[in-house]
């Protein structure tokens, strides 16, 4: 534990005298945030909230494309050989980057949730605890999703093909940028099975406090068990060293990360009550006072 | 007697159909500076990076500073210190700060200013990583193996690729290392720094121990004798430079005729009337005395650097 903490000090550090890191972890973000405003919340206030939940998940799920690109770097230029003389576990590697990443991510965070309360009028503050709960472990959860991409490709070329891939899925299908309520309803019942789902409509429900504390629940139990099988499997591929190639059949273990998702999937299709999450975007742009619960048929 | 404190035995390692190492064996006594020469793809750092627990043999065992690299984990790693073949760290990363953060993993830890200072890179010490020199990084790189002042110190190739002038200020930087008595192994190519600072020498080809002794041990074992190069305008009739007297051996290496003669003058005289017969005429001539270079040409049948 001692060592991730050092190991987290001296990457923030590192990254704050990056400038990409402000252009991905604040300006861009931010540029979403004005950019939903203009689109969605222009003369209805109720539905700064909505945008804020849609920019909270963005900024979350973008721990997990920063670290898969960091760790691939550092093991492709030695760096990572030269910490394994230390007495430092690959545990610890790879935790101080998860926690490297919540930090520096609460900044933008609290920015978002102040601009839309202060700048865009935002109704309420929302679900303060539920947000912060949701920011904290679904920043984990991708963040060791990242890790899961840096252990299985062998190239940064590798790691930039297969981010692009996900990350276009998290992006669209998780209701992050679109509004689930606009795909047909086989998409959205497959969007059930996306760790980016569990955190786009946490984070929507709590912002906007159309969320049941059982839904809340939910999101939070599967970002939290996607996280601890994402970190141990990830722990258990990770390589210190540029030559040491990932084996194909190890790359199998990656359908292991997909397993609590495919549960969850299952489970909300079959009896949950995540419709919800489809209408919303719905109800808030009518002004309703209350949320829809008529499940996609 | 004390039980070595690096301990290599046996170690066998494959890299798919190559061989990195056929069965090295050699030990280091406490305080030692033992050097590891070979030519690049003799197996050198292979061997040190078992004994650093980088790499797992084949076959064989290792043990340093009484423990199993592979198997004691922290303990073991608190105990050495290493520069690697090529050290590298992040472009931002201050070098006060790689100094800090490598001493903060090890619970004994060596005074960081005080490091700084004896490596000459007190003025650097807000620079970073990026915009030091090979030879400032180099220093760090030797700065941060002793950042938990290790019993061991494993130095693998550490002047490589470095200028003259550069080199000559980690000799320096080694033989203060070996004048506080603590115990170095390190790989290299070049003959005069295993010569220079090196207590014992083993030559490491195709990943076999060929040879282990003494810098002087190693001399002597090349039979003493004397090494003529010749450069001719023209080759030599078959086998004459052989058969001249004197002569113990000879082999020619990219037009230079090399000449192991037991009696010099005996030799350059019967050269001379062999060179009018032939109406050939000698271009340059140089004479050395016995060195780790001969050994190492005896040995193998090739220079170090071929």
């Amino acid at each position: 534990m001692r060592h991730t903490w050092t190991l987290a000090k001296i990457r923030i550090r590192l990254a704050m005298r990056n400038r990409t890191f402000f252009f991905f972890t604040l300006a861009m973000p931010l540029a979403f945030l004005f950019f939903f405003v203009f689109l969605f919340g222009k003369g209805q206030p109720g539905m700064i909230a909505y945008v804020l939940g849609s920019v909270l998940s963005l900024t979350v799920m973008g721990s997990f494309w920063g670290l898969s690109v960091q760790l691939v770097t550092f093991r492709e230029q030695g760096i990572l050989r030269r910490f394994r003389l230390a007495p430092v576990g690959a545990g610890a590697m790879l935790a101080s980057g998860i926690l490297t990443n919540y930090i520096l991510a609460l900044p933008t965070v609290a920015i978002e949730i102040l601009l839309c309360r202060w700048v865009f009028h935002m109704q309420t503050w929302g679900s303060v605890w539920a947000i912060l709960l949701l920011v904290s472990i679904g920043s984990a959860a991708f963040s060791a999703f990242g890790l899961i991409v840096a252990s299985v490709t062998n190239t940064m070329q590798e790691t930039q093909i297969i981010n692009q891939l996900i990350w276009m899925c998290f992006l669209l299908l998780s209701g992050a940028t679109i509004p689930l309520a606009g795909f047909p309803h086989w998409i959205q019942r497959a969007s059930l099975f996306l760790p980016a789902t569990y955190l786009a409509a946490g984070l929507e429900g709590a912002t906007t406090r159309t969320a049941t504390l059982g839904e809340i629940a939910t999101d939070v139990a599967a970002l939290t068990i996607g996280f601890l099988v994402a970190f141990e499997i990830s722990r258990q591929l990770f390589r210190w060293e540029p030559e040491a190639k990932v084996p194909g059949r190890a790359k199998l273990w990656v359908l292991a990360a997909l397993v609590p998702f495919l549960v969850f999937g299952v489970w909300q299709n079959v009896w949950g009550h995540r419709p919800t999450i489809v209408s919303r975007f719905d109800m808030l742009s009518r002004g309703s006072g209350h949320a829809q619960t008529t499940p996609p048929h | 007697m004390p039980e070595p404190i690096i301990q290599a035995d046996n170690l066998f390692k494959n890299y798919g159909a190559v061989e990195a190492l056929r069965g090295v064996s050699f030990a280091v006594e406490e305080g030692e500076v033992f050097g590891l020469l070979g030519p690049n793809g003799a197996g050198k750092t292979t061997a040190v990076e078992i004994l650093e627990g980088m790499r797992i043999p084949d076959h064989g065992s290792a043990r340093v500073c009484g423990l199993d690299p592979q198997r004691s984990g922290e303990r073991f790693k608190d105990n050495i210190g290493a520069v690697l073949q090529s050290t590298s760290l992040p472009d931002k990363l201050r070098v006060k700060e790689a100094l800090e953060l490598f001493a903060q993993f090890y619970p004994r830890r060596a005074d960081t200013a005080e490091l700084l200072r004896r490596f000459q890179l007190d003025e650097k010490r807000n620079a970073f990583y990026s915009q030091l020199s090979g030879g400032q990084k180099q220093r760090l790189a030797l700065a941060m193996a002793l950042v938990n002042d290790p019993k061991v110190v494993f130095l693998d190739e550490p002047t490589a690729g470095l200028d003259p002038q550069v080199r000559r200020e980690i000799y320096d930087i080694i033989e203060e290392l070996r004048r506080s008595k603590r115990t170095l192994l390190l790989t290299t190519h070049y003959i005069e720094e295993a010569e220079r600072l090196c207590d014992r020498v083993a030559i490491v080809d195709h990943g076999r121990v060929i040879a282990m002794g003494t810098p002087r041990e190693l001399k002597h074992a090349s039979a003493g004798t004397t090494r003529i190069e010749v450069r001719l305008a023209r080759p030599p009739a078959d086998g004459a430079l052989a058969r001249l007297e004197g002569v113990t051996g000879c082999r020619e290496f990219d037009g230079v005729y090399v000449l192991h003669s037991a009696r010099a003058p005996q030799t350059i005289v019967a050269l001379v009337k062999q060179l009018e017969a032939e109406n050939n005429e000698l271009q340059s001539l140089e004479m050395f005395s016995p060195s780790l270079e001969d050994a190492f040409i005896e040995l193998t049948g090739r220079r170090l650097r071929e």
